[in-house]
């Protein structure tokens, strides 16, 4: 029901690696490594500054793929990828932006699923990929059909 | 200074249990991450989605375990990060975070990773290639 969608890209969106933002994320998961927050163990580390943790880009802003419609309910997140090229910086810009990658269904004790593979993409301003975080996404048999119609 | 290049394969990470899940970590989460999706925060719409109560984030999880590594970023850094979520993990749970060395050679250490709960149960396995420095 996606097959169309593969290969649909939202326009770029630039982002910040907010302070702020690190902070909190690094208290939400229970992480307060000062390599997050305080800027003096920042400078004095091998990257000089301030670093995210890896699953912070959740948090940005990715822009609309055109046409991809998602049910808003009956969906499961079922796996979760990050590759990064580096630790992302406090403080850097990133361009940011979603693409269907793929996808396929397969019959399983539950009916038949979707799975909807979507990377999230973040490049310097130079257009160097910094990171890709990709996510599969189940969608149930009730929902599929529901959207099939 | 501890350091992540003398574990060898087959050995573990010290193992860290996290405190009982509690609705202010999701609440906290949800803000944190921008995700809203009221299963994690509101009893009601938790039951309406079927479910016996609210669920944390799989992200969540997820990050919590990535903090296994934290302490080791002077050496190198988490390059790869893949999970499974592969069951649910309710309010009061406790979750344990492990990671055990798979594969290893100058270059990076692969570890097998997970997120299991009180009843042994891995809600979250996965790998983490942690690429080291020069």
């Amino acid at each position: 029901m996606y097959q169309n969608d593969i290969g649909k890209r939202s326009a770029k969106v630039k982002n910040v690696v907010e302070r702020g933002a690190v902070r909190k994320f690094a208290e939400a998961i229970g992480d307060l490594n000062p390599i997050y927050w305080d800027e003096e163990t920042g400078k004095r580390s091998r990257y000089g500054r301030n670093i995210a943790p890896p699953t912070f880009p959740r948090v940005f802003d990715y822009g609309v793929i055109e046409g991809l419609k998602l049910p808003a309910k009956g969906l499961i997140h079922g796996e979760q990828r990050f590759h990064y090229k580096r630790p992302l910086f406090v403080g850097e810009e990133l361009y940011c932006y979603a693409e269907v990658k793929d996808y396929y269904e397969k019959q399983s004790s539950m009916g038949q699923l979707g799975f909807l593979v979507i990377a999230n993409n973040g490049e310097d301003a130079d257009g160097n990929l910094l990171f890709t975080s990709t996510s599969t996404i189940i969608i149930n048999e009730a929902v599929r059909k529901a959207m099939s119609v | 200074m501890t350091t992540i290049r003398e574990w060898q394969v087959g050995q573990s990470l010290p193992e860290v249990t996290l405190p009982p899940v509690s609705r202010l970590d999701l609440i906290k989460y949800a803000g944190a991450s921008g995700d809203y999706n009221p299963i994690h925060t509101i009893d009601d719409e938790a039951k309406k989605a079927g479910l016996p109560g609210i669920i944390a984030h799989g992200m969540w999880t997820m990050g919590n375990l990535a903090k296994l590594f934290t302490p080791y970023y002077e050496e190198g850094f988490v390059q790869d990060y893949f999970v499974r979520f592969q069951s649910m993990v309710f309010l009061n749970d406790v979750v344990t975070l492990k990671a055990t060395v798979k594969e290893k050679d100058d270059k990076a250490i692969r570890f097998m990773v997970a997120a299991v709960n009180q009843h042994g149960k891995e809600v979250i396995k996965g790998e983490a290639v942690f690429s080291l420095y020069e």
